[in-house]
C-alpha cells in the first residue's frame, strides 16, 4: 500500500478510474478469451492434434496465412507509393485522396466483399476484361488476395505518411551536398530511414488480412482445400455444432494473433527508438 | 494494435510539402508519374467498389431501389443496427474515458500491460470475437444452463449481438484519448484542484473540453465499426429474420438469394454511413490542427 500511496498523485479517482476499467476489461474481453483456452485445454492431446491438424485444416492456414502474406506484400509496394505521393507532391484533389484512403477502414467489410465480387465477377467491371485473358479472380484464389489487400492498404499507408512528412529535409539536402544523385539518395538516405515503420505497416496489414472473414466470404466461393480460409473453416465447424473442432482451431489462431501484437509492439518501439535519435 | 493506422490526430503535420522549391526535389516527370499510378490505383482499387454499390443498387431503377426500403425485415435490420451501436458505443466512451483517466494521469505498475491488453480486441479475429460468447453464454457455454434455466436467451438473440458489437469496438475510444490526455499532462488539472475544484468539476470544466475532438474522432470510428461489424456478429445472430439481423447480416441474406438489387440497396445505406464517417473524421482532422496551429 505504502508503495502505491508514494507514487500516487494528487489528482482524485485513481481507486475508481483503474478499479472500473480492469472490471470492464475483464468482463468484455479478458473472461471471455480466456474461454478459448480453458475449452482447448479440457482436449487430450490426440483430439486436440486431430483437430487442428486435419488436412482440410492445414490446407485452410496455408490459404489464410499465404494470401495476408502476399497481401501485406502488395500493401507494402502500393501503400509505400500513396504514401509518399500524398507526403510529398501537391496537386489538385489530395485531401479526398487522403480520406478515400481510410475507405477500408470505414467501409463495413461485407460491403466491401459484395462490391469486389460485383467488380471482378465474369461480367463485371473489371471482371470482363479479365476474363478473356483467362485471369479468374471471383471464386478463386486471386479473389481472397484482392479481398485481403483491400482491407489491410490504409494499415500500411497511415504507417508510413506520418514518418516520410517528418524527415528532416537537411538530410537529403546533406546527401545531395555531398554529391549523391536523387536515386542515391532514395536508396541510401530514404529508404533505410523508413524499415521500421515499412515493417510496422506489413505486421499490421498481415495480422488485419489473417482474421479477416467479411470481405473474403462473398470473392473467395469457399472452396475447402483452395479458397477455404480459417475464420470460414471456424464458422462452419460451429455450423455441424463441432464447438470443440472450432475453439481449438481458434486457440491455434489467437496465438498467432498474439504472437503478432509482440512483433508489432517491438517494431514499434523500435520505429520510436529509430525516430528520436 | 491498429493506433497508428487510424490515428491522424497525434501527428501534427508538418508543411514541408507546401514550401519553397529544394535542390533536393524529385524531377518533374517522376512527381507525374507516380502521382499518377497512385490515383490511378486509388480509381480502381477504392473508388471503383464505392460506385458499384451505388450502381448495382440503381441497376434497375429507383422504383426498385426504394422497394428494397419497403420491407419489414430490412425495417427490422435497421432498427437493431441502430440499438447494438446505442448500447456499444456509450458504454465504450465511459470506458474510453475511465481507461484514459487512469493511463494518463497516473502512475502505477503493470502500465504498459494494461495498455496492450485494451488493444487486445483489434488483435482477435471477428469470428472469434463472436465465438467467445458462444463458449460463454452458449447451449454448451459456461453459464449456458443456467440462463436457458432463467428463460434468459443471449446466444442467438439481441444481447449476443450487443455484446459481440461492443467486444470488436471496446479499444476504438480508449485508443484515441490515452495518447492525447498523456501529451497534455496533468498541469491544468492540478491548477484546477488547487484553485479549489471538486474532482468531478475538474474533469468537467478541464479534462473534458481538452479532449472533445479526441472522443468525437474515436465516437465515429468506434460507431462505424458497430453498424458495419458482420463476422462477430454473425457468429452470435443465428441469422433469424426480422429479430435477429443487422443491417449487415440482412445483406448478406439478400445477396445469397441473389437479390442482387435489394442487397446493394440495404449495402447503400452502409456505404453512405462510410462517407459520412470520411468526412467527419476529416473535418475532425482538419479542425484539431485548426487549434494547435493557433495555441
Amino acid at each position: 500500500m505504502s508503495l502505491f500511496r508514494s507514487k500516487r498523485s494528487a489528482l482524485p479517482g485513481f481507486n475508481l478510474s483503474l478499479g472500473y476499467t480492469v472490471f470492464y476489461l475483464s468482463l468484455i474481453v479478458l473472461v471471455p478469451l480466456s474461454a478459448v483456452f480453458i475449452k482447448t485445454s479440457g482436449m487430450t492431446w490426440e483430439s486436440f492434434l486431430q483437430a487442428v491438424g486435419s488436412p482440410r485444416v492445414l490446407a485452410s492456414y496455408r490459404i489464410s496465412f499465404g494470401a495476408s502474406f502476399l497481401a501485406a506484400l502488395v500493401n507494402l509496394v502500393f501503400g509505400l507509393l500513396l504514401a509518399w505521393v500524398l507526403a510529398r507532391y501537391p496537386f489538385p484533389g489530395k485531401k479526398v485522396i487522403d480520406a478515400l484512403v481510410d475507405l477500408p477502414f470505414a467501409l463495413p467489410t461485407a460491403v466491401a466483399g459484395i462490391a469486389l465480387t460485383a467488380i471482378y465477377a465474369k461480367n463485371g467491371w473489371i471482371g470482363q476484361y479479365l476474363e478473356p485473358l483467362g485471369i479468374h479472380v471471383a471464386f478463386s484464389e486471386l479473389g481472397v488476395l484482392v479481398a485481403l489487400t483491400f482491407i489491410g492498404l490504409p494499415f500500411v499507408v497511415r504507417t508510413l505518411q506520418p514518418v516520410i512528412e517528418e524527415l528532416e529535409p537537411e538530410i537529403e539536402e546533406a546527401s545531395a551536398t555531398l554529391g549523391a544523385n536523387r536515386w542515391q539518395t532514395i536508396t541510401r538516405v530514404i529508404l533505410p530511414e523508413l524499415v521500421p515503420p515499412l515493417l510496422t505497416g506489413f505486421a499490421l496489414a498481415f495480422a488485419r488480412a489473417l482474421g479477416e472473414y467479411g470481405s473474403v466470404v462473398f470473392i473467395s466461393g469457399n472452396m475447402p482445400m483452395r479458397t477455404e480460409i480459417v475464420p470460414l473453416l471456424i464458422i462452419t465447424k460451429l455450423e455441424q455444432y463441432d464447438y470443440r473442432g472450432a475453439t481449438a482451431i481458434a486457440a491455434v489462431m489467437l496465438i498467432a494473433s498474439f504472437v503478432l501484437l509482440l512483433i508489432i509492439n517491438l517494431l514499434q518501439k523500435w520505429s520510436r527508438r529509430y525516430h528520436r535519435i | 494494435m491498429a493506433s497508428p493506422a487510424i490515428s491522424h490526430l497525434h501527428s501534427p503535420r508538418s508543411t514541408l510539402a507546401g514550401g519553397a522549391p529544394r535542390a533536393t526535389h524529385d524531377p518533374v516527370w517522376v512527381r507525374w508519374l507516380l502521382t499518377g499510378l497512385a490515383l490511378l490505383f486509388v480509381a480502381f482499387f477504392l473508388v471503383l467498389p464505392l460506385v458499384s454499390v451505388f450502381a448495382e443498387a440503381l441497376r434497375r431503377g429507383v422504383g426498385a431501389y426504394f422497394a428494397a426500403f419497403n420491407d419489414a425485415d430490412a425495417f427490422s435490420a435497421i432498427r437493431l443496427t441502430l440499438l447494438a451501436a446505442a448500447i456499444s458505443v456509450p458504454v465504450n466512451l465511459v470506458f474510453g474515458v475511465a481507461a484514459a483517466w487512469t493511463i494518463a494521469k497516473f502512475s502505477f505498475p503493470g502500465k504498459s500491460l494494461l495498455l496492450t491488453l485494451i488493444d487486445l480486441p483489434f488483435a482477435v479475429s471477428p469470428v472469434i470475437s463472436g465465438l467467445i460468447y458462444v463458449l460463454v453464454f452458449g447451449a454448451q457455454g459456461w453459464f449456458g444452463s443456467w440462463f436457458s434455466d432463467h428463460d434468459i436467451k443471449i446466444i442467438f438473440a439481441v444481447p449476443g449481438i450487443v455484446l459481440a458489437t461492443t467486444f470488436v469496438t471496446f479499444p476504438f475510444v480508449a485508443r484515441e484519448i490515452i495518447p492525447l490526455m498523456q501529451a497534455q499532462g496533468t498541469d491544468e488539472e492540478y491548477a484546477a484542484i488547487t484553485l479549489g475544484a471538486s474532482g468531478w468539476q475538474t474533469f468537467w470544466r478541464v479534462t473534458l473540453p481538452n479532449i472533445k475532438w479526441g472522443l468525437f474522432y474515436g465516437v465515429i470510428l468506434c460507431n462505424a465499426r458497430a453498424m458495419g461489424e458482420f463476422g462477430a456478429v454473425s457468429v452470435v445472430s443465428g441469422h433469424i429474420r426480422g429479430e435477429t439481423n443487422t443491417i449487415p447480416l440482412h445483406v448478406e441474406i439478400l445477396y445469397n438469394e441473389y437479390n442482387f438489387v435489394a442487397a446493394f440497396a440495404v449495402a447503400s445505406l452502409l456505404a453512405v454511413l462510410a462517407i459520412i464517417t470520411l468526412v467527419l473524421k476529416s473535418f475532425i482532422e482538419w479542425k484539431y490542427n485548426q487549434g494547435r496551429a493557433e495555441t
